[in-house]
């Protein structure tokens, strides 16, 4: 078993490659621009019109893939874009989470005033554990953010003012010009504009410069700072960006819920969001989006297998990996 | 009860964790060693130990009872299992990912890890499992100082383990290659080295070493359930950074400076048994960024 054969850039006599397999051909079909353009439009539409069409556990269930989008974009960042593996995804999720918690719960703050403040928080973090970890390279730093996460986690169970094991709840719901978001539609619309942000955003960064600096830090860490690109900044601004995307879909998620506990971060989320990403194929936003709706419809769609689905799931996965160890849609850019 | 007796009492309690972390210790560093493959399976391999071992004495007690004997064999029958079951792991899921980015190797390994914790959970369905023995809660007072039969034993026996496995690597032809395999992998084939079975050994010791711990852990503590591997794999491999990844020596170091800074830890005044694990984690990050090499550690080039 090896990895699968690149696809060359270009086919020897200059021509576009022609594409193999069925997956490739299948992804070749929704590259072109024109396409891309439809598909945006149809699964705009369709995510717009579902809630009215199905049942109130379908919103639900989607609701939460959507959050998952938001946080596998994020991670993708991290992981995708900049090659840094962190298994400690959960604690930024968990910052922005009970940030918001406390200060609208606790001393009243207005929803919309608390946000900054929790970017504000999940940036800092980024920095506190970025800025002395990211001189270590390779599997060290998966060791040390997965340290930093369960850490997090056991300071949010300690303290009072979290609340402690059993978690906050009464969270109020927030409203905006008159609104009150609180039904599981609303959510669903509010998660729908997170994911799109996330997607736009998440494309906008791919394309950016800092978007070429972590390709190039992820290729050849040494020959990008020979090349003029400050390694550390480079791979700080990974990890602040997607810390800022966890805390988004951490603030979301805990008005949604109304209740959170240290356990709804825990290294199980931060590795489950991982895969996600792994699985659809890191560092391609379309991949990790599909990877995040297998991930969290997935153990859905095997819930008649009671407490199997989870080993169903794991064997799955291991399967993908032994076979597909790029991913389900990998980058062709890697 | 002084100052004193209470610190000899702390000072037991951080030997016995100590010998669990130093034998799960030791399977993270053999296998970092040989294959530079960070193991996240290896703390679920010590839960399916405790369960192994669980299962031998269910099996055997109607024999030989569930004393110190029939623990003893069941203990070297979930070293044989577990062993066999690394093996196997080896070759399944890490051998054809030889080649493969790292990244790709590590979330096999998490891969594997969700597959024994999840097989364990769909077969005791997350209930803890009592894990019954015969063994009874005696023991001798020296001074103000309880000691307890089970602890001396324990100690005793992960002691006599440690030293086999450093006699193993340090004597024998197979633990000779086996340091050399860890130095240059490419050069032993060519020397005539079979690195595949090199390899099997190692995940067969480091294996059956943290399936001893998990079984000694059950009739240590009564009780088992799937995701006891969880946190002391985190802790071993803690330990094992300490003592310097890679070296062996360093890992059962390791694992006793990580027990005894844990029982004593939670002792420092306005530092609860609460925030132990923090504690232990920031130690982990302490020691990554400040000293990365552990206090055994060989300082080597780093490979991306």
């Amino acid at each position: 078993m090896s990895e699968p054969k690149p696809t060359p850039v270009t086919a020897p006599d200059g021509q576009e490659p022609r594409p193999r397999n069925l997956f490739q051909r299948l992804y070749a079909a929704f590259e072109s621009p024109g396409r891309r353009r439809a598909l945006h439009v149809v699964i705009l539409a369709i995510l717009i019109v579902t809630p009215w069409i199905s049942s109130q556990y379908t919103t639900v269930i989607l609701t939460n893939a959507l959050l998952y989008v938001v946080l596998c974009l994020g991670l993708n960042i991290v992981v995708g874009y900049a090659g840094l593996l962190d298994l400690g995804y959960a604690a930024f999720f968990a910052v922005g989470a009970y940030t918001v918690s406390i200060l609208t719960q606790q001393f009243g703050v207005n929803f919309w005033a608390a946000i900054p403040f929790a970017l504000l928080a999940a940036a800092l973090a980024g920095v506190i554990i970025g800025g002395p970890t990211l001189r270590l390279r390779s599997d060290y730093l998966a060791i040390v953010t997965l340290g930093f996460g369960e850490i997090v986690r056991f300071t949010a169970r300690n303290l009072e003012i979290t609340g402690g094991a059993s978690g906050l709840s009464h969270i109020p719901e927030p409203s905006l010009f008159g609104w009150h978001i609180d039904s599981s539609i609303d959510f669903y619309y509010v998660f729908v504009v997170l994911a799109v942000v996330a997607y736009v955003a998440s494309q906008r960064l791919f394309d950016s410069r800092l978007g070429r600096a972590w390709l190039y830090v992820r290729h050849d860490e040494d020959a990008a700072e020979a090349m003029g690109i400050n390694r550390v900044a480079t791979k700080l601004a990974a990890y602040v960006t997607g810390a800022i995307f966890g805390a988004i879909g951490g603030i979301f998620f805990s008005v949604n819920l109304g209740a959170i506990s240290p356990e709804s971060f825990s290294f199980q989320q931060s590795v489950l969001i991982l895969l996600a990403v792994v699985l659809g194929g890191m560092g391609k936003i379309p991949g990790v989006i599909l990877g995040a709706f297998i991930v969290v419809l997935g153990p859905e769609l095997l819930r008649d297998f009671g407490t199997l689905r989870l080993l169903i799931f794991a064997v799955l996965l291991l399967l993908i990996m032994l076979f597909r160890p790029s991913g389900i849609w990998p980058e062709k850019r890697s | 009860m002084t100052w004193y007796d209470s610190f000899l009492q702390q000072l037991v309690d951080g030997l016995v964790l100590g010998s669990f972390y130093a034998l799960v210790a030791l399977g993270y560093t053999m296998v970092f060693g040989v294959i530079k493959l960070l193991n996240f399976a290896h703390g679920d391999l010590y839960m399916t130990g405790a369960f192994a071992g669980f299962g031998g004495l269910s099996l055997i007690s109607g024999f030989v009872g569930a004393g110190w004997l029939g623990i003893f064999i069941a203990m070297l029958l979930a070293m044989l299992a577990v062993g066999c079951l690394g093996v196997v792991i080896e070759r399944v899921a890490y051998h054809p990912m030889f080649g493969a980015p790292r990244l790709s190797i590590l979330i096999t390994a998490l891969a594997v890890s969700l597959v024994l914790q999840n097989a364990a959970l769909a077969l005791t369905g997350g209930q803890y499992t009592a894990f019954q023995t015969d063994l009874g809660f005696g023991g001798f007072n020296l001074g103000n100082l309880f000691l307890s039969y089970n602890q001396i034993v324990l100690v005793a026996t992960a002691a006599v383990l440690l030293i086999a496995l450093e006699l193993f690597v340090s004597k024998t032809l197979y633990g000779r290659a086996m340091r050399a395999v860890s130095i240059d992998k490419d050069m032993c084939r060519m020397m005539g080295i079979n690195v595949s079975a090199v390899i099997a050994v190692t995940f067969f010791i480091g294996s059956g070493l943290a399936a001893a711990a998990g079984t000694m852990a059950g009739a240590y503590y009564g009780s088992i359930w799937y995701f006891m591997g969880f946190l002391i794999g985190l802790k071993a491999f803690t330990a094992a950074v300490i003592g310097g990844i890679g070296s062996i020596t360093g890992a059962m170091l390791g694992g006793l400076i990580l027990g005894l800074l844990e029982s004593f830890g939670t002792h420092i005044p306005f530092i609860g048994s609460e925030w132990k694990d923090v504690f232990t984690f920031s130690i982990l990050i302490l020691v990554l960024v400040f000293k990365p090499t552990g206090l055994l550690g060989k300082s080597e080039v780093e490979r991306m």
